[in-house]
């Protein structure tokens, strides 16, 4: 009861802090430099002073920015995002395909660095400061402080370039057909760019999975299995891995923020047609405030959906505040 | 039959001192004690005497960078890691001192016992609910939990049990049933260990008795030496004696000295009435009156 009750209350919770997002994230667009008819017509020489400003006119420019606020947003809640200049496409259309595109790349190295990462974590606590510890951890520890565009770029030049194992970039190959594209190939395109996003996450997670497994082997409950006679192999599966999973989840839902950061980084670098790439050719090329408030918005959704399955998880599996909220 | 002997053990964990000099830190030494079957033997002593570390170091299961050094023997067989290893949980038992021996996260019954049936069992004989079992230690009462932890060692066909404090936190009544279920357990053969401060409890259902203090045993006796001041043989025993309620409920002055702090001499001479320049040398255990003692002047 309490359960649906909090989750209403995330919700609600959710729902003001877009209001929030679309407010801060309109006015910024508004202090910007950028003029929308300059930018629509470009550099074109045939476009006459009374036109632009007819044309200014005519997309309500003149309005109070109060006013254009309102405007925008009935139109957001009514479903209609804009129409992005760049792609010459509704702004929603262009999220839909484009975050289907990113969703497969970011579950994929979602999920990557989440097994290998915990994975990682537990043998390192099982060879606690062994030699396969301290070398994993050292590992770790710069793989948390490489930039994610640097190691694309080393995957390119490594695997693409040298070894040939990979395609350089896009989600499909070149020049076929989109209906004649396989599975197989989709999945060669993902591999490099997914690899490269993973390796933003997992030895953040592999340090956070052994510091908390350290937690269990020097627990009270840890030393009463060795009492009685579980070894520490046995004391991971029994006691270790139920104690670390869920803060591991927990931390894993808690990234999608970061994925979403860093997909931005590895789909320019893998020319990966996702909706990190669209945000950056929103921002920087065409400057194309109605696909970029739109992504700001779907964005503020994605981390928000991360954040609540994390809560949303904690009060469903961890007995503790399960049990607590039946009461 | 004597189901563990300890002889002249000690145990010091390795530190970095400063920088990367290591020292050795000596927390137990020259401790003797003798368990035998159907027996209670209880250890008395303050927080801080190494009464906890003792009994992981009978079950092997010391921090790695403790070392121990001399005898312990389990039915007249050496108990080597690798005998302690296979011993632990099945007839080497911990009955710990609390609750958070236990997983957090897992039900109390798969705790107990993987065996459903001897499981419920237990919890029976334990007079708890059998919804206990699907409980999370988190929801256990106090002395529920206790019992819990209890019914983990009647779970197993335990020779010797070694109970870590069991009994602080009880109420009077919950406690005397906790002495009842060892003595029941001493009853059917097995050798008890008793850990605790409650010398009161511990005087009801012991056999035997020893008194440790600053990591080792200064007196081993009969519990029913503890009925007079003169029968028992060492000044601390004395004075623990004395300062027993029913008794004359009178201090002693001073604290026991921390490891790493000890006298080269006896561990008690600082605070003993009896001291003398004999004192300056560390008496060793001999026997007095049928009980074991450490010291010079013991008659």
């Amino acid at each position: 009861m309490k359960t649906t009750k909090s989750i209403g209350i995330y919700i609600l919770r959710g729902i003001t802090l877009l209001i929030a997002v679309a407010i801060f994230s309109f006015a910024l667009a508004q202090i910007s430099p950028v003029d929308p008819v300059r930018q629509y017509i470009q550099a074109n020489p045939g476009v006459s002073a009374e036109n632009v400003e007819a044309m200014k006119e005519y997309w309500g420019l003149n309005d109070s920015p109060v006013e254009r606020f309102f405007k925008w947003f009935s139109a957001v809640l009514h479903g209609d995002w804009g129409y992005s200049t760049t792609f010459r496409q509704p702004v929603l259309q262009v999220i839909g395909i484009r975050f289907k595109t990113s969703l497969a790349l970011m579950m994929t190295a979602w999920t990557f660095s989440g097994v290998l990462g915990f994975a990682i974590g537990c043998i390192m606590a099982l060879f606690r400061d062994r030699l396969f510890d301290r070398i994993v951890k050292r590992i770790c520890l710069v793989m948390c402080s490489v930039p994610t565009f640097w190691i694309g770029l080393v995957f390119l030049a490594v695997f693409s370039a040298i070894l040939g194992w990979f395609p350089f970039g896009l989600a499909v190959p070149a020049g076929v057909p989109a209906e004649a594209v396989t599975l197989g190939q989709r999945i060669h395109h993902l591999i490099l760019p997914a690899l490269t996003l993973s390796f933003l996450s997992f030895a953040n997670l592999a340090l956070h999975t052994r510091e908390k497994l350290l937690e269990v082997y020097d627990s009270d409950y840890a030393l009463f299995a060795k009492a009685r006679g579980d070894s520490d192999l046995k004391i991971l599966f029994k006691h270790g891995i139920r104690n670390s999973l869920l803060p591991a989840i927990t931390m894993q839902f808690g990234s999608f923020g970061e994925l979403f950061g860093g997909s931005m980084f590895a789909e320019n670098i893998f020319s990966y047609p996702g909706l990190g790439a669209a945000t950056s050719a929103a921002g920087t090329g065409g400057t194309d405030i109605p696909l970029f408030l739109g992504i700001v918005l779907f964005t503020s959704i994605f981390i928000f959906t991360g954040n609540l399955m994390a809560n949303i998880l904690y009060q469903v599996v961890d007995p503790q505040t399960r049990e607590g909220v039946k009461k | 039959m004597n189901a563990l002997e300890i002889k002249n053990l000690s145990l010091s964990f390795i530190m970095y001192d400063t920088g990367i000099k290591k020292k050795a830190l000596k927390v137990i030494s020259d401790l003797n004690i003798t368990l035998k079957e159907g027996e209670i033997h209880t250890i008395v002593g303050s927080s801080g005497s190494g009464k906890s570390l003792l009994a992981h170091a009978i079950l092997g299961i010391l921090p790695r960078n403790a070392i121990t050094d001399g005898e312990m023997n389990w039915f007249g067989e050496s108990l080597t890691p690798v005998l302690q290893k296979k011993l632990r949980g099945d007839q080497l038992i911990l009955v710990p001192q609390s609750v958070t021996y236990l997983d957090p996260l897992m039900r109390v019954g798969k705790q107990i016992c993987k065996d459903k049936a001897i499981a419920k069992d237990v919890l029976k004989k334990y007079e708890l609910d059998e919804q206990v079992a699907k409980k999370y230690p988190f929801e256990l009462s106090g002395g529920m939990a206790r019992r819990t932890l209890m019914a983990t060692a009647a779970a197993t066909k335990a020779k010797v049990i070694i109970a870590d404090e069991p009994t602080p936190g009880l109420s009077p009544k919950l406690a005397e049933g906790a002495m009842a279920h060892f003595r029941e357990l001493a009853d059917q053969g097995a050798a008890i260990l008793l850990i605790t401060h409650d010398l009161d409890l511990a005087l009801r259902y012991a056999d035997r008795i020893s008194v440790f203090y600053a990591g080792t045993t200064l007196e081993t006796a009969k519990a029913s030496d503890f009925q007079k001041e003169e029968f028992l043989r060492h000044p601390y025993s004395k004075a623990l004696w004395r300062a027993m309620p029913q008794n004359k409920f009178e201090p002693t002055a001073g604290t026991q000295p921390y490891a790493g702090n000890l006298p080269s001499g006896c561990v008690f001479a600082d605070r003993c009435p009896q001291r003398t320049d004999a004192c300056a040398v560390r008496p060793k255990a001999h026997t007095v009156r049928e009980g074991e003692v450490c010291c010079h002047h013991a008659n």
